[in-house]
């Protein structure tokens, strides 16, 4: 493969799923100017360069990693390390890299359901044997090799050092772009790059400052799930007793989901200055439940709480949908440890 | 025994491997896929809100998120025992058929159609959507990336993202569509029609006119006689969104149709240690292995097996295309129908023909005026149970089956996703195609591209790019000795 | 020396009654349970949920959140939401699989010496009871090198 001077461009998926990738496609006609000013090394997705490329390559060859999906398994990590050698600027793109997302649900079962329910105990499976993916497997010809499954999630700055985090599941295509212009000003016109650990592409307040829907003081009784109640189309969801994760939610995407009548779930991770999403929710809730009040009795109060409460189907499910692995406890009690 | 290893697989969703082991006399012995990730979603989604599960499961992948939303969507259907109203059963196949001309448009732009435009003999310089602009016109990057724009644009305004999508809601859909938008569509719908079109004339001016793409085609290494899957209406025609899952037999005949919630009397899925993905099979049949005929439970759901398991499609431009489909690779018609079609690399074609249809279904029901309906999303109040929704995604029959608690707290989940029906069928072509080019030892670099052929017809789930890839497909092979020393190498552009 | 598990109890006590509360009980010489180590905040309203879990991840067995009699708030409704937050909490401690007796709520007015103190008795060998919770050791233990030795002795051989 013979240089050609153009900075390096790398993108990786872990454990993730393909919509960071799409996602990035979908900047339409700006990927022309990403393959103008870039020279893309290492994009399984796309290309096939091979993990003995990205070993031949020298240290910090490559300028612009973009490591999307979470720590999974030990193929996962290998990868983190090695990118993160040859790459310059490694960022944690998407949810998955940045806080676990979806695939850090996980957390909150263990290896041993998860196997079992895989692999034993489903309406379809024919495994009288019961077996499981082994790590090394003796076939007539030789042995072939799987990665290790870890007990744990985790996200990608919980094995290796990040320099950036584009939050997002996936992260929406104009901040995408804004994202690239920025590295692409650095790169050809020396511009400064933003302070090492920050979060890219998003604002830095609660989504409903780009919500469209009516505020109002919050006086919410109780919940509903989403197909209780036909919500008003103008008012805001959470207000009307659906559950919207907005107001814990770091603004960038432009509210999509609440522009559709569906409360959002928090995949732009939290606002500055929290650390565990799920907590924060969990308390903003609470704030604006307006359930009992100074002059019940104490056992009266209680009962009636208890029954809002009861109307919040799954929290810790819904509260840390996308931060489970960025959150304080991290994951379940599951007798094995983190990994 | 000597051992070729391709590590990773690119351009598909997900990882994977190949492992080829070489005999004493340099012939294949055999070869094995392996896929490395597991993420378990059927375990993480109990103790979740059913509801949730259209958005959860999106995240199995995020090409074809929209797929995996329409069956949650339907199997919470089920759960809930609703049928929907017919204004959200169009509006869903309204968003589902904007997804399918999108996902069908890069697949064979970018990963499919490069073989066959250029040729896999042909410079692998050349070998791309790049080769691809150069031999058919500039216009052609610029028509794919509009395309995937206005329909992405389609999914945005009825599913409220771009990319994984949050409107499905059991009985219904959480927003409906005005009149701009349903003007909108309708526009983007005839642009979509003249774009499917000239994709098939691509077809025809590059791949059939020319003798040997098509002795390519039909060759034998390229061929696998299977059983076939499909969704289908209740004129036995293609429908992806809706309708009984139809299977036939290498020769035609049809062996079951079932609808989803009869899933798990039909499919059984098998392990094995060297992998974590699991390998369903037809019980009606049994497992025999890995090998053709009709003796063995082993069957593919893409769109060579959809057209397969059909009698025709629903809408006319379509079906001209597929009656010549079929007539000009020499299929016999019988009692009106065509014998089913086994060469892998038709799949290519097969997919333009379901792009043309989506395009015209994407038409009709824009012009439908039922369409603009705002009652969309009904109150449910029954109390949940089991239920099981399927649709076809592009890379095959998708279905997801859920118990609940009266809460409507998931108990059990359950998933068998597209690409996961291709497995077996997907390691017995890649075996075949090895068989067939590496003899004595020898690899050539015919094999490393041809391997890669008999893996993207298939379109593992990641289809991707208007453009860039390199053209030069950095490749090593090492060939070992029983003592894993390194005996020879054949690679090609890496320095 | 005294083998038994001594639990750790992190106490969020309110300024204005319940850790005046606990100040009564230690005035008055009451003998009760050591194992509480009281944080003094204006208000159980200010409660954050993140400190729960924050001390239950950093070391803590158990965590006590007391507050002024609902009535008696010296900012009207703080204690409410203390309330709210916490039955709140207490339903997403039954996910995570921490059990019930660790996290509680007390109300304790400034006169209410006794109650306190009786209070953490009680707490403290309930939580005893349950053993040790040590999420950080126990729970986040990283034992990513075990597992990383098994996959390099597996291929070893390659």
């Amino acid at each position: 493969m013979t240089g050609n001077g153009k900075p390096k461009l790398a993108m990786y998926w872990a454990s993730s799923c393909g919509g960071c990738e799409i996602s990035v496609l979908n900047i339409h006609e700006n990927i022309l100017t990403v393959d103008e000013v870039f020279e893309i090394v290492f994009f399984p997705c796309i290309a096939d360069f091979k993990i003995k490329d990205l070993e031949s390559y020298p240290d910090g060859y490559i300028d612009l990693c973009l490591f999307n999906g979470a720590i999974r398994n030990s193929e996962n990590e290998e990868m983190a390390h090695l990118l993160r050698k040859k790459s310059k600027v490694l960022v944690a793109f998407g949810s998955c890299a940045y806080e676990g997302c979806i695939p850090a649900l996980s957390n909150l079962t263990t290896k041993e359901a998860t196997f079992n329910k895989v692999y034993i105990d489903n309406p379809t499976i024919d495994n009288p044997d019961g077996i499981f993916p082994q790590l090394v497997s003796k076939v007539d010809e030789g042995d072939l090799f799987l990665p290790n499954f870890y007990h744990t999630v985790k996200s990608l700055d919980q094995v290796i050092d990040v320099d950036y985090y584009i939050p997002g599941c996936p992260p929406e295509p104009h901040q995408i772009w804004a994202v690239l212009q920025v590295v692409v000003g650095a790169l050809t016109e020396g511009l400064p790059l933003p302070p090492a650990g920050a979060i890219l592409g998003a604002g830095t307040t609660a989504l409903c400052e780009e919500c469209s829907r009516e505020k109002h003081e919050k006086t919410i009784k109780r919940f509903y799930r989403p197909y209780e109640i036909q919500p008003d189309p103008d008012q805001c969801l959470l207000e009307q007793g659906i559950i919207c994760l907005g107001i814990a939610t770091r603004a960038g995407c432009g509210a999509l989901c609440p522009s559709v009548g569906i409360g959002c779930r928090g995949c732009y991770g939290p606002p500055d200055g929290v650390e565990d999403q799920g907590a924060k929710m969990l308390s903003a809730i609470a704030s604006v439940l307006d359930v009992g009040d100074e002059s019940m009795e104490e056992d009266k109060l209680e009962e009636l709480i208890q029954e809002a409460v009861d109307t919040i189907a799954d929290p810790v499910g819904t509260f840390y949908r996308f931060s489970m692995a960025h959150s304080i406890l991290k994951r379940v009690k599951n007798g094995k440890g983190a990994v | 025994m000597e051992r070729i290893t391709i590590d990773p697989i690119t351009r598909l969703e997900g990882h994977g491997k190949i492992e080829i082991f070489l005999n004493e006399e340099g012939d294949v012995k055999n070869a094995y896929l392996q896929i490395p990730e597991l993420r378990g979603f059927e375990q993480f989604s109990i103790g979740r809100p059913a509801e949730e599960m259209p958005r959860i499961t999106n995240r199995i992948c995020g090409v074809c998120p929209e797929a995996h939303h329409m069956a949650a969507t339907k199997a919470l259907d089920a759960l809930f025992d609703i049928d929907p109203a017919p204004v959200v059963k169009k509006l869903r196949e309204l968003f589902y058929s904007a997804f399918y001309v999108t996902d069908h448009t890069v697949h064979f732009y970018a990963l499919g159609g490069p073989d066959f435009v250029l040729g896999p003999d042909s410079n692998p310089a050349e070998r791309n959507i790049l080769g691809v602009i150069h031999k058919v016109g500039v216009d052609i990057g610029i028509q794919v990336i509009e395309c995937r724009k206005r329909n992405h644009e389609v999914i945005k305004m009825l599913g409220g993202r771009g990319v994984h999508p949050v409107a499905g809601l059991p009985g219904g859909w959480s927003k409906s569509l005005t009149k701009e938008e349903r003007d909108t569509i309708l526009d983007f719908s005839q642009k979509n029609i003249d774009f499917a079109l000239f994709s098939l004339k691509i077809f025809d001016d590059i791949v059939l006119a020319n003798q040997a793409y098509v002795d390519l085609i039909v060759s034998d290494a390229f061929t696998h006689k299977t059983y076939y899957m499909g969704t289908v209406d209740d004129k036995n025609q293609i429908n992806f969104y809706d309708g009984l899952i139809r299977v036939v037999g290498p020769e035609g005949k049809e062996l079951v149709k079932y609808p989803s919630k009869d899933y798990a009397q039909h499919i059984a899925e098998r392990v094995e240690p060297w992998s974590y993905l699991k390998f369903p099979y037809l019980k009606d049949v049994g497992w025999n292995g890995f090998v053709d005929g009709v003796d063995s439970g082993v069957y593919c759901a893409t769109p060579l097996s959809r057209l397969n398991a059909a009698d025709g499609m629903a809408t006319p431009k379509a079906q001209e295309h597929y009656e010549r489909f079929y007539e000009t690779l020499g299929s016999q018609k019988t009692a009106g129908l065509y014998a089913p079609v086994h060469h892998r690399l038709a799949t290519h074609w097969a997919r333009l023909v379901e792009l043309l249809y989506a395009a015209e279904r994407m038409q009709e029901l824009a012009n439908d005026p039922e369409i603009l309906d705002p009652n969309v999303r009904p109150i449910v109040t029954n109390t949940p149970t089991e239920g099981v929704g399927s649709v076809e995604a592009p890379r095959g029959t998708l279905t997801h089956h859920y118990k609940t608690d009266e809460n409507g707290i998931l108990t059990d989940v359950n998933l068998i996703v597209g690409t996961t029906n291709n497995n077996a069928p997907i390691a017995m072509s890649i075996k075949k195609a090895a068989e067939g080019l590496i003899k004595g030892g020898v690899v050539s670099e015919g094999l490393l591209n041809t391997i890669e052929m008999a893996f993207r017809n298939y379109d593992p789930c990641m289809s991707c790019a208007t453009h860039s890839l390199p053209g030069q497909m950095p490749l090593e092979v090492q060939i070992k000795d029983a003592e894993g020393n390194l005996i020879g190498t054949q690679s090609q552009y890496i320095d | 020396m005294n083998d038994q598990f001594e639990p750790v109890i992190v106490g969020f006590l309110c300024n204005w009654c319940s850790y005046r509360a606990a100040d009564l009980a230690g005035t008055a010489r009451i003998k009760y349970a050591p194992n509480l180590r009281p944080i003094r905040v204006m208000c159980s309203g200010r409660v954050d949920p993140q400190f729960v879990l924050q001390a239950l991840r950093s070391g803590a067995d158990g965590v006590l959140i007391a507050g002024c009699h609902p009535g008696e708030c010296h900012y009207v409704n703080g204690n409410i939401k203390a309330l709210r937050r916490f039955m709140l909490l207490k339903k997403t401690m039954e996910q995570w699989g921490i059990e019930d007796e660790r996290v509680q709520l007390l109300w304790a007015s400034a006169s209410e010496g006794t109650v306190l103190a009786a209070a953490v008795t009680r707490m403290t060998e309930e939580v005893r009871a349950l053993g040790p919770l040590r999420w950080g050791e126990k729970v986040l233990i990283d034992n990513r090198a075990a597992a990383y030795a098994v996959i390099q002795e597996a291929q070893h051989d390659r």
